[in-house]
């Protein structure tokens, strides 16, 4: 449910009237929107703001580790609307245990090695991604360094 | 006798087509005019690029991971390695992205500090690129010119911070120190003479023949492709895209300024290096304008939770003691939020995402490089191509593997 304070942002009222159950939730804060969507529906809200709303650009996207908390990760996806000159922050919400979320490489090709980066450092898994490899570490490399709960200093010697 | 049967051995069936003739060849990882360590993987028929497929990770020294052990302040230093020829604008993003945390003031002395010292920058990468660029493609000479005027440029970074290449010169709140003294005699001789040092260059390539074969439509794009692959900065001015960060989310009083964003139409290296030698003149116009309406003030904001005060006030008051021992004994907090902040350096779209719990530290901080989004797009750029244009292509690109690694 959108709250009713951004219900006169038009990104988000028009992504209301597309799918009101997509958007969890949502906040407008130091003049930058962030909307939370539900997992399962991240493509097609992505597919309607590229195509509908032009949001053209994805900038990035990247993890946040939320541990202890649960549900654990959030993936987070920065778009750029070139005709608005508008940005706009979705964020995803995933479980600690097995994190998948459907990859939007379909809509955005560049959403590829962001993606990768995103697996190689958090441990998220992108289903549908064409080529999910480590991207920075080497493939034989154990763990997920930007997990909160990822170890930092060795052993002791 | 066992009732075991051999299996049928077929006879070699002749072969119909030919077999592709493919191989696979290593570029890099070290390879001169791949700019550092980046490794392409090559198909080839013949000397036709069939497939490429880019590997990065060799410089990857955990830079977001490092942040989050550090205070807001310190972190500051990491910023500089990430792009080592465009280390001012990499501080300035992230000390923008902490101080929007923060509702920090910035008073006009520093934002105007600021903008003048990232257009050097600007000019000291494209100056760079130019050189190195140039080398890749067989003109010698333009390298020696161009570090002939980074020289210059290196001495006044080294005048400002006592560093010359990792300045970390802008810090949460304002500068790290005061302008030096005499500062605008040193900036003045250098941007008076800078003009007609472009003129040299120009005149070295922009009607050279073997320049525009090598690089006229060369590594073509078209806007839609590089949108789509997360491409920024001159490469996509130069397709004829007018978007600049400075110009659409004017940031640290650029609005103030008066510059032109140039564009070219075709897309190709020559465009490229056309858009960033114009834009080397529109800095040179930016420094001209910073010189001469320069404002006068503090250069630090008036925050004293933030700003280290003064050394003098230090000794004296016991209240800017307390400051100045909670500052460096624990650092600030930054209130709770997010912020993303994006700004134009020379390679493209900076974008510093910082995540606050209300600690000293920063909880995360993702940095997008925009040499990884320009990185990507390689495959569709070469691929059809043939192997001496990778070289020329790549280059066109400008980018920094400790920018697309991090």
């Amino acid at each position: 449910m959108l709250p009713e304070s951004l219900k006169e942002q038009a990104t988000a009222a028009a992504l209301e009237a597309f799918d009101a159950s997509a958007v969890v939730s949502g906040k407008f804060d130091r003049g930058e929107l962030t909307l939370e969507i539900a997992p399962e529906k991240i493509v097609s809200v992505c597919g309607f703001l590229k195509y509908d709303l032009k949001f053209v650009r994805l900038s990035t996207v990247t993890g946040l580790d939320l541990y202890p908390a649960e549900p654990r990760f959030a993936v987070v996806y920065h778009l750029l609307s070139l005709e608005g000159n508008e940005r706009l922050r979705l964020k995803c919400l995933l479980p600690g245990a097995d994190p998948q979320i459907d990859s939007v490489t379909e809509v955005w090709r560049g959403a590829n090695w962001f993606e990768r980066e995103t697996f190689d450092l958090f441990g998220v898994r992108f289903r549908n991604h064409p080529d999910l490899r480590r991207i920075m570490l080497p493939e034989d490399w154990e763990g997920h360094p930007l997990r909160k709960d990822y170890k930092i200093t060795g052993p002791r010697v | 006798m066992s009732d075991t049967t051999l299996p049928d051995i077929e006879a070699p069936q002749e072969q119909t087509a030919p077999r592709p003739r493919s191989m696979t060849l290593n570029m890099g990882p070290q390879h001169p005019s791949t700019h550092g360590v980046l490794r392409l993987q090559l198909e080839l028929d013949g000397e036709t690029i069939l497939k490429c497929r880019p590997d990065i990770g060799y410089l990857h020294t955990g830079i977001e991971k490092e942040f989050e052990v550090k205070t807001y302040q310190q972190a500051v230093t990491l910023t500089d390695r990430i792009d080592y020829l465009a280390p001012l604008s990499n501080n300035l993003c992230y000390c923008l992205a902490v101080e929007k945390l923060l509702g920090l003031e910035i008073p006009p002395l520093a934002q105007w500090t600021r903008v003048m010292l990232t257009e050097f920058t600007r000019l000291n990468s494209h100056l760079v690129w130019l050189g190195t660029h140039a080398i890749d493609i067989g003109a010698m000479s333009v390298f020696l010119y161009c570090f002939r005027e980074r020289e210059d440029i290196l001495r006044i970074f080294e005048m400002y911070s006592g560093q010359r290449m990792m300045t970390s010169y802008f810090r949460i709140g304002g500068l790290a120190l005061e302008p030096p003294r005499g500062w605008q005699q040193r900036v003045r001789t250098f941007i008076d003479a800078f003009p007609s040092k472009v003129d040299e260059y120009e005149e070295l390539l922009t009607k050279n023949r073997i320049w525009i074969g090598r690089t006229r439509g060369i590594g073509y794009m078209t806007i839609e492709d590089m949108l789509d692959l997360g491409v920024t900065g001159p490469m996509l001015r130069a397709a004829g895209l007018k978007y600049d960060a400075r110009k659409n989310f004017p940031y640290s009083s650029y609005d103030q300024f008066d510059f032109e964003i140039p564009t070219c139409t075709e897309g190709d290296v020559y465009a490229r290096y056309q858009v960033r030698v114009e834009e080397m003149r529109q800095s040179a116009r930016i420094i001209k304008q910073a010189l001469e309406g320069m404002p006068s003030g503090r250069w630090t904001a008036d925050a004293p939770h933030v700003v280290l005060p003064d050394r003098e006030k230090m000794k004296t008051q016991m209240e800017a003691l307390i400051y100045h021992f909670k500052i460096v004994t624990e650092g600030f907090r930054v209130p709770a939020g997010e912020v993303y902040q994006t700004i134009e350096s020379p390679r493209g779209e900076v974008g510093y995402y910082v995540v606050s719990d209300g600690t000293t530290h920063p909880y995360r901080v993702h940095v997008r490089g925009p040499s990884f989004g320009n990185l990507q797009a390689v495959p569709r750029m070469v691929e059809g191509t043939l192997i001496a244009d990778v070289i020329a292509a790549i280059g066109s690109m400008d980018f920094v593997l400790g920018d697309c690694d991090r």
